[in-house]
């Protein structure tokens, strides 16, 4: 168990290509990171530094006291779980988890304690003797996490694995590797473009983009205060709507006609200021018609989710999506009067996409 | 229901199978009968007077030393080639499958010889090895090895054996390659951090992942030494000296043509039929059995 530190880490391409640009953070021990952002972002990149797959270009990456960039993969003390699995397609369950300590030279005794013990752990006890193929791909998952857990290591690393799985399977899954992490105490970091996963499996969340790191923070900082504008779209679902606007005195922005609160603004900002204000969906509540605040949106048509309506339409002339619980509003088209909680209003730089928040 | 669209009957199908049919029944099975049919009789050297002399052919077959002399210059032959050719290419296929720069061009120079006539390649070689005008042949005698493929049974079985190699390795090495870009890349990295080291990796994963296209291979390699290096036998060493390179599909050849022995070399061409088929359906079986993991 370690802490793993990133110190202003570079990839470079041949060619010139800059998929990580300098890219700096540390993970306590036993924390679980997520590196979350779209694809090409630079996310599996920097996971795959940290596993010695790929050199690193300019930068340090250590494990515990020990920077590791000259060391071998093998020699980091790290465990991978991959996208696709990559069992060993001719190796018996049993032998996929024991490749790796058998590599090591551990005691016969000692690897069949281990595996037994990872076995029982993941509940694929019946299926030791099995080919990878034979088995389903939850099973599968279960042998690679058992691969990496035989081994004790000091840090895992998760590169997008439940992306194969079908979506039912996932939120098993999820909990599961979240449970997992926490009992065992290492150090974890998971690389996924899922949003959700992000959220629940993280308590540190890294938003990446662009090859560059948006934000760090805990999920719930990260959704309720976004550093930028790709932040606050790309965490949370339904993303965040975004309208132009302008500041219009200390804490007050203007969308067109109308005037909405926003706490959180910075007070220097002269009025007039270009800017762009977030509201989320979910943040959306029903005021009565014309109250004093409230700002009218034009329902054009309802989405059923089961628990919530999703209500899209028009809010100062721009597309608009809320969100609310089923049965409060009349679910049909027409106007509606809405207010948002002046402490969940985000305003960020029309130009730079930055939060013009308070520091 | 049913998964595919039918056709209803049996005449459309027909039709359409009928070529296919054609062509195999006039090419194939009509000469192979008749192979089967004349290992049956004898004829004069003359051809004036034809006998059935049911397994006569056979008999004589087996109890003539120089056709066991054949079985094992073909045992040996076909150990060598198949033996050097997949190793080597196997070696270039990893190699070409690491190199980063130039790859391309490697791979594109591998594949050439492929496209090199077996005879041809066969004078290549003669050349090379000529004990008189040889340029290799000379290097090998300043290093005093007392090198002559017309006199020396082994010098001659050495050289046909290094032809037929080098002309089936860029073959071999296509498979190879393709094989080894087949194996997920994930799997070769988690074998890294996994701790295998390049060796170790690759007994334990890469080659044991290669099996279905090794065992593909040796089947072909082993037909290809069977029949197709009749080409360089015949230009390098013409099945000699006395017989020291006289495999068993050159005899068939040499005993037909030149003996004018047809009963007899229709006789060995059976025998030579029968042991394809084993090997074919031998590997038919074990590719049924084992691969496609």
């Amino acid at each position: 168990m370690a802490q793993v530190t990133l110190s202003n880490v570079k990839k470079v391409y041949a060619g010139g290509v800059e998929a990580v640009k300098g890219v700096s953070f540390d993970i306590p021990d036993g924390g679980f990171c997520v590196l979350v952002g779209p694809s090409g972002c630079g996310k599996s990149t920097l996971l795959r530094m940290v596993a010695g797959l790929e050199t690193i270009s300019a930068g340090e990456v250590a494990i515990g006291e020990r920077v590791v960039n000259q060391v071998e993969p093998a020699d980091r003390d790290i465990a991978m779980v991959f996208q696709n699995y990559a069992l060993y397609p001719h190796m018996s369950v049993y032998d996929n988890m024991a490749y790796g300590l058998r590599n090591r030279g551990t005691p016969k005794d000692e690897i069949e304690k281990r595996v037994a013990e990872a076995a029982r752990i993941l509940a694929i006890e019946p299926f030791l003797q099995r080919r990878p193929r034979q088995l389903s791909g939850g099973q599968r998952q279960r042998v690679a996490m058992g691969r990496a857990i035989v081994r004790k290591p000091q840090v895992f690393l998760f590169d997008e694995p439940l992306s194969n799985l079908d979506a039912k399977l996932r939120v098993q899954m999820r909990v599961e590797i979240k449970k997992l992490q926490r009992a065992l105490g290492v150090t974890a970091i998971y690389v996924t473009h899922d949003q959700v996963e992000a959220m629940t499996l993280s308590d540190k969340l890294v938003v990446m983009n662009g090859g560059q790191v948006e934000q760090i923070g805990v999920p719930s900082e990260v959704y309720r205060k976004p550093a930028s504008r790709f932040v606050a779209t790309f965490i949370g679902s339904p993303p965040m709507n975004l309208l132009p606007g302008k500041v219009d005195g200390p804490g007050i922005v203007a969308l067109g006609e109308a005037i909405l609160q926003a706490r959180d603004l910075r007070e220097d900002l002269p009025a007039g200021t270009a800017v762009e204000v977030g509201l989320r969906p979910e943040d959306v509540e029903i005021a009565s018609e014309g109250a004093a605040g409230s700002l009218p949106f034009d329902v054009d048509f309802v989405e059923e989710l089961g628990a919530t309506q999703l209500f899209h339409g028009r809010l100062a002339e721009h597309g608009f999506v809320m969100q609310a619980a089923t049965g409060d509003v009349a679910a049909q088209p027409g106007r509606l009067w809405i207010t948002v909680d002046p402490d969940r209003v985000h305003v960020f730089d029309a130009a730079t996409g930055l939060r013009l928040g308070r520091a | 229901m049913q998964k595919y669209a039918h056709f209803k009957g049996l005449t459309i199908p027909l039709l359409l199978l009928l070529p296919q049919l054609a062509i195999t029944l006039v090419f194939f099975y009509w000469p192979a009968s008749q192979a089967v049919w004349q290992s049956f009789l004898l004829q004069d050297a003359f051809g004036i007077s034809t006998e059935f002399v049911w397994f006569e052919n056979y008999r004589l077959l087996f109890s003539s030393p120089e056709y066991y002399k054949a079985l094992i210059n073909t045992a040996i032959f076909s150990v060598f080639v198949a033996g050097l050719s997949l190793s080597i290419a196997l070696l270039f296929a990893v190699m070409a499958d690491r190199a980063i720069r130039g790859a391309e061009i490697y791979k594109t120079l591998l594949i050439w010889p492929y496209a090199v006539a077996p005879a041809i390649a066969g004078v290549l070689w003669i050349f090379m090895f000529d004990p008189s005008l040889g340029m290799l042949a000379r290097g090998l005698r300043s290093l005093g090895i007392a090198w002559n493929p017309k006199l020396d049974g082994t010098d001659a079985m050495t050289l046909v054996i290094m032809a037929a190699t080098w002309k089936q390795i860029s073959y071999n090495f296509l498979f190879f390659l393709a094989g080894l870009q087949s194996i997920p890349k994930s799997v070769i990295e988690a074998a890294v951090i996994d701790g295998a080291r390049p060796m170790r990796r690759f007994w334990t994963i890469i080659f044991p992942l290669l099996s279905p296209t090794t065992f593909f291979l040796l089947v072909v390699n082993l037909v290809y030494v069977f029949f197709d290096t009749f080409g360089i036998i015949d230009t390098v060493t013409g099945g000699g000296p006395s017989g020291a390179t006289t495999t068993l599909v050159y005899k068939v050849f040499s005993d037909g043509k030149g003996g004018s022995d047809l009963g007899g070399s229709a006789a060995q061409s059976v025998v030579l039929l029968i042991m394809v088929i084993a090997m074919t359906a031998f590997q038919f079986r074990f590719i049924e059995r084992k691969v496609n993991y």
